[in-house]
């Protein structure tokens, strides 16, 4: 799915840790010939989902349906206990993000925390709530990285604005883009892709290239969660999709060593399924405002797993041995076809919660899987919701996900 | 602005200073026993060699200094290393790991 160019440096090979607003995925798994004795090593990744909170409303948030409120929150004591726990573990890098990660008053002193215990450190944000002053003291913390989220380029601001819910979203951004690169931090645009935005990819590209980021990610929206809910609003059909693989290609290769564009492909148009975190319990690990380890932001919409929480386990000993960790690591929980599958430890059998919404069983091969038996039911969804009229945006906010169904229309030919 | 993200692609050279900016950091993960570049949501796996060359990156030694350093310390012609080596910052400053 990442598919960068042969390198002629066979002396620093890469591995991926990328994130977008619907998925995270790990490509170490990508090499060849994983290491078995590897499975339960040390997560390299730490997603810290700081908050639910969040100014914005976007309808493919992958925060679950039922958000965290914001009194459950974990204390400002109690992450700084996390990160002094996930560098123990062996965890690289932490990923602060949301709900938006900026809407906690103590971001600073949590940044301090995981910058002494040596974690690189990563803020994921919408931008919209933060001020240059606290921009800078960040950095003084010992903050790395900046990754932006932008729903559309700034021409585009009021389209922009729409699908993140959020009026003047699109300028803000852009001036907080702006101070990053003023600060000389490195910076990533993250810009989630729909079919309210998927003309664009070539100009989201050198928009990024304009406002100085040193990284695009191109996110297909993972349908999840909120994604899932709003499905036949955000799914683009498979020619907009191919036509924005086209772009990413030529322009991967025309702005080569100026940026770096990462695309994250929906699977429903993908070839294989996508591994699930590089591997269950393998390389990343996430824990949510009020402290629930999971192995993966989405883990809890699989409804019989049970997760610990950090204010009850050290961090290594949920990692080790919890139960929910345990149950899809490796291959021996694997039925057929994928127990015998020569891409076992490639896809790791797809997503453990696809699997678990579709088929009622998160041990099944996911649908995603053309060895599926669900496959070609599935696969077909996205052609028919991507010609229909797109029904208006359940927007993400607390209880949202429960009102009024979206209004029925007849479908039509054309897309809108 | 800062000088994160180059405009420009940078083409290396003999004459290149490559240097690591600083919030790529080449650290040494005691618990896996090896080395690592930690990036912006990326990660690196340096080999020996890799790690050896970029401890000689100080954005004053150029591409030529570091390959006649390196063919001394591993004893190997340098015009058989420097076009390995070349190859490999180019690698390196097309992902941002390097500036030159």
């Amino acid at each position: 799915m990442n598919e960068s160019a042969p390198t002629h440096a066979k002396h620093v090979k890469e591995s991926t840790v990328t994130m977008d607003a619907g998925e995270m995925r790990c490509d170490a798994a990508s090499s060849p010939t994983p290491d078995p004795s590897c499975v339960v090593r040390a997560p390299i990744g730490l997603l810290a989902e700081l908050t639910h909170r969040c100014p914005l409303q976007c309808p493919y948030c992958s925060n679950p349906l039922e958000l965290e409120k914001g009194n459950t929150e974990l204390t400002t004591a109690e992450w700084q206990k996390v990160m002094r726990e996930a560098a123990q573990l062996g965890i690289l890098q932490v990923h602060l993000s949301g709900g938006e990660p900026t809407a906690r008053r103590d971001l600073e002193e949590i940044v301090t925390t995981a910058a002494e215990n040596g974690l690189y450190t990563n803020l994921i944000t919408a931008a919209v709530l933060l001020k240059r002053d606290r921009l800078e003291k960040l950095k003084a913390c010992g903050l790395d990285h900046v990754q932006i989220s932008i729903q559309d380029v700034d021409t585009q601001a009021e389209n922009a604005d729409r699908i993140g819910g959020y009026k003047g979203g699109s300028a803000k951004k852009k001036e907080v883009a702006g101070w990053v690169r003023e600060l000389g931090m490195p910076l990533t645009i993250n810009a989630p892709i729909h079919r309210h935005n998927i003309n664009s990819v070539e100009a989201i590209i050198n928009y990024a290239v304009e406002l100085g980021a040193g990284r695009v990610e191109i996110a297909h929206v993972q349908y999840y969660a909120w994604a899932l809910k709003n499905r036949g609003s955000l799914m683009p059909t498979r020619e907009a999709f191919m036509t924005a693989a086209r772009v990413v290609e030529r322009e991967r290769e025309r702005l080569k060593g100026i940026i770096v564009i990462d695309s994250v492909v929906p699977d429903y148009y993908a070839k294989f399924p996508k591994p699930c975190m590089g591997g269950w319990g393998k390389g990343i690990i996430n824990v949510t405002p009020s402290g629930r380890v999971l192995p993966c932001h989405a883990a809890e919409s699989i409804t019989h797993l049970q997760f610990d929480s950090v204010r009850d386990r050290p961090l290594a000993d949920i990692w080790l041995n919890g139960s929910a960790f345990q149950k899809y690591r490796g291959t021996e929980w694997m039925k057929e076809p994928c127990r015998t599958c020569p891409r076992r430890e490639i896809d790791f059998g797809g997503c453990r919660c696809q699997a678990f919404a579709l088929t009622g069983d998160a041990a099944n091969t996911d649908p995603a899987c053309s060895l599926s038996p669900m496959h070609e039911e599935w696969a077909k969804v996205a052609d028919v919701e991507s010609h229909q009229i797109p029904p208006d945006f359940i927007y993400r906010r607390p209880g949202g996900a429960t009102p009024k169904p979206a209004v029925q229309k007849a479908p039509v030919s054309s897309d809108a | 602005m800062g000088e994160t993200a180059p405009r420009q692609r940078a083409i290396i050279t003999v004459a290149s200073k490559p240097v690591m900016p600083p919030y790529i950091k080449m650290r040494h993960d005691a618990g896996r026993n090896r080395w690592l570049i930690l990036a912006p949501e990326r990660l690196f796996d340096p080999d020996e060699i890799a790690v050896a060359i970029l401890k000689l990156c100080d954005g004053e030694r150029t591409v030529g200094e570091i390959v006649e350093v390196m063919s001394k310390e591993y004893n190997a012609p340098a015009e058989e290393i420097e076009a390995d080596i070349i190859a490999m910052f180019q690698d390196l400053a097309d992902k941002g790991v390097v500036k030159a």
